[in-house]
């Protein structure tokens, strides 16, 4: 697989379906997991660091559950090319800091990534369309066992696996949910419900990853703590949490229609207006109508129109698939053009 | 997220801070990061930002033994980690046990693995015990700087994880 091929090619976990997938966009579940007495990345010497990396991907090469990834050495990559893999949630962005001895591994059907020698010496990922995060962690747990037959795994039996950073030590598992609250946002509670969140041990944070900021009314939850617990109870506290924000959205959505439903359409219908019309757009302003748009499906207030095609747009419209999209070097001002061209040429059809 | 300082606008800058043995995450708006910063009147950085602020908690009861304590696998310092918030190496967990205890348990509020393992631990309990006072032992003598009486020590502990059979078989997730 070459990276050019994913371009046109779109993701599984964004296919708008799976469990509540109009509130869910997508869960997903990653497990840190270092070798033996090696020194984690930061602390390692060049040569430690390249023999992770190769350790790594030989074990990956055997394992019959990952024949059809990829391997990324980041070194062979230019900054477009890694700014598109973070763009694609494929990595993360403390990954593309620095090139040497780093790799990403990567499945046909960009479900699975492991990323060689970011914080931990390994930080694998699975991602899910909708609500999902079982699903997620069977697929990812049935990988993780295939590679600790491979490699020595850090481990005590009394504080789990061993991280670089205290905060991951134990199951080193984090589970996130991907919600889409536009109602909420829109009855002004959502502040209410971030807060309750943060007293709960979980964390938010925006679309595009760590310390991003919500936009497009998208928000991250994750557990925070992942020592004392084990995975599945994590995960069903996650889950117990997100039902509940599901529950609250929806009551939002209904009062919204029910006592503003010309507001309510207005307001999709221009957002849509706009996206069909623009030849100049910010992503943010983009990201911001998207929403409008995503709940117009929801809500059928706008008929004929994909919901996959919408998740899909918020993740094409950003600047280095923009550039991959055109092959070329664009400037911020190129971009916006675009950017505007493309969401028509996927809107205006229809 | 919300900035933990002036409540208002929204965290962009987060970090892990450590005081004493705590450790904890700290979500910042950009403004409160700079006025942070110039509190410590330092050049805005992330890397001066978390140096400067695991100064802010001196260490007590910590003498400077303490602190240049080394992890004989990796050669980190105590006082690196607490500069960096990272440890070196999954040695440094049995170096720096008897402080990562207490921190670890501040941290996720338990400090008792539940969960899979990648080994099923099959030596009887006997073997496992001695396993623990020898990781104790070592612990002591890596505080002295013995660093002889601690490689020997880790050897002895090796020997006795293969005996034990700590290897790798199947990773049934458990809840023992």
């Amino acid at each position: 697989m070459h990276l050019n091929d994913l371009v046109n090619h779109g993701s599984e976990w964004l296919k708008g379906t799976g469990p509540h997938s109009d509130i869910v966009l997508s869960s997903r579940i990653r497990l840190a997991r270092n070798l033996d007495k090696i020194a984690f990345p930061h602390w390692a010497n060049k040569k430690q660091n390249k023999d992770v990396l190769d350790a790594v991907e030989e074990a990956v090469s055997k394992i019959d559950l990952l024949k059809k990834t990829t391997v990324f050495r980041l070194a062979d990559l230019d900054n477009v090319d890694k700014q598109f893999l973070i763009e694609r949630h494929l990595m993360s962005y403390e990954h593309a800091q620095k090139s040497d001895s780093k790799a990403v591994v990567i499945d046909e059907e960009e479900i699975v990534s492991i990323m060689i020698n970011e914080e931990d010496h390994m930080r694998t990922q699975v991602m899910q369309s909708g609500f999902n995060l079982f699903e997620a962690w069977n697929i990812i747990s049935a990988i993780d066992d295939f590679l600790a037959k491979e490699l020595p795994f850090a481990f005590l039996p009394d504080w789990g696996y061993l991280t670089a950073c205290p905060t991951n030590t134990g199951t080193g598992m984090r589970g996130s949910v991907m919600l889409h609250l536009p109602a909420l946002v829109m009855v002004n509670q959502v502040n209410q419900v971030l807060a309750a969140i943060s007293k709960l041990q979980f964390t938010t944070r925006g679309l595009y990853g760590e310390g991003t900021q919500a936009s497009g009314n998208l928000f991250q939850v994750s557990n925070q703590v992942s020592l004392g617990h084990s995975e599945t109870d994590i995960i069903e506290n996650i889950n117990g949490l997100i039902r509940q924000i599901i529950e609250q959205e929806n009551q939002a959505r209904e009062t919204l229609v029910s006592r503003n439903r010309a507001m309510l359409e207005d307001k999709i219908n221009r957002s849509f207006g706009i996206l069909k019309s623009a030849y100049i757009i910010s992503s943010q302003e983009t990201i911001e109508l998207l929403s409008m748009l995503r709940l117009g499906c929801d809500l059928g207030i706008i008929k004929d129109l994909d919901r996959r095609q919408v998740n899909e747009l918020f993740i094409v419209i950003q600047p280095a698939h923009l550039q991959k999209i055109e092959n070329n070097k664009l400037t911020a001002q190129e971009r916006d053009i675009k950017r505007a061209e493309i969401i028509r040429k996927k809107l205006v059809k229809q | 997220m919300v900035c933990d300082v002036c409540s208002k606008n929204q965290a962009t800058v987060h970090l892990t801070e450590i005081i004493d043995d705590s450790m904890k995450e700290l979500h910042l708006c950009e403004e409160c990061a700079r006025q942070k910063s110039a509190q410590m009147d330092q050049q805005f950085g992330l890397a001066d930002l978390l140096a400067g602020l695991a100064e802010f908690g001196k260490p007590q009861g910590e003498d400077k033994n303490t602190l240049n304590m080394k992890c004989p696998n990796c050669g980190l310092a105590f006082k690196d980690f607490k500069k960096i918030g990272r440890l070196g190496c999954s040695e440094c967990y049995t170096s720096f046990r008897r402080y990562l205890g207490p921190l670890l348990k501040r941290i996720h509020g338990a400090n008792k693995h539940i969960g899979k393992s990648p080994a099923k631990i099959t030596g009887d309990l006997k073997e496992r015990i001695d396993i623990e006072d020898l990781r104790n032992k070592l612990q002591d003598a890596v505080e002295a700087e013995k660093f002889e009486e601690a490689a020997k020590l880790r050897d002895q502990i090796k020997e006795l994880e293969i005996k034990a059979k700590v290897s790798p078989i199947d990773n049934k997730e458990g809840k023992e």
